[in-house]
């Protein structure tokens, strides 16, 4: 399921017209992205959570040429599952 | 500072201009759509977000690494993310 059929599912289900459905599936994840931008943690009950990793750099190789190269330090976006979304999927 | 269903409560309030009730329904109509879909097996593919994915793990032996037991893990099924490139160089302040 991508963006537009969530927001078309949205409006069906909620009977808003499609331009609020989109608003607030653009909101929801707009705020999202902005919390990640800033670093900060997101917790959303039953879905799961967000934090950001931050790492340090180093050296590494490219495993083909053998060559070393410089990797600058980064930071990457992880997702917990939260418990109810977890025992949902899980197949018993 | 966290970002809870709460404030996203809030945020589709003041962005959108639903009710409090209203922006409290749809938030919790959209994650359940998002959690059912995924129940089923369905990606949701956010662009320029990322992506949540179901993974099929096959069942393994693995070892209680407290007491060193031996033991069969069963198969399971899982929820992965993956940040889209947009949104990683957005984190990383491109």
């Amino acid at each position: 399921m991508n963006k537009s059929q969530l927001t078309e599912a949205l409006a069906k289900e909620e009977g808003l017209p499609l331009k609020k459905a989109e608003d607030v599936v653009n909101t929801v994840f707009g705020e999202m992205e902005k919390a990640l931008i800033n670093g900060e943690r997101m917790e959303i009950r039953g879905l799961g959570s967000f934090k950001v990793k931050e790492y340090d750099g180093y050296k590494g190789r490219n495993p083909k040429t053998g060559e070393i190269i410089e990797v600058s330090p980064k930071r990457l976006p992880f997702f917990k599952v939260g418990k109810e979304l977890k025992e949902r999927v899980d197949v018993e | 500072m966290t970002l809870t269903k709460e404030k996203l409560i809030t945020s589709i309030y003041d962005q959108v201009g639903l009710s409090k009730s209203q922006s409290q329904s749809v938030i919790e109509k959209l994650l359940e759509i998002i959690k059912l879909s995924l129940e089923k097996g369905e990606d949701i593919l956010i662009s320029g977000f990322g992506k949540f994915a179901v993974k099929s793990k096959s069942e393994r032996r693995g070892r209680n690494p407290q007491t060193t037991e031996e033991l069969q893990l069963r198969a399971r099924r899982v929820v992965v993310f993956k940040a889209s490139g947009v949104l990683r160089d957005k984190i990383n302040g491109g």
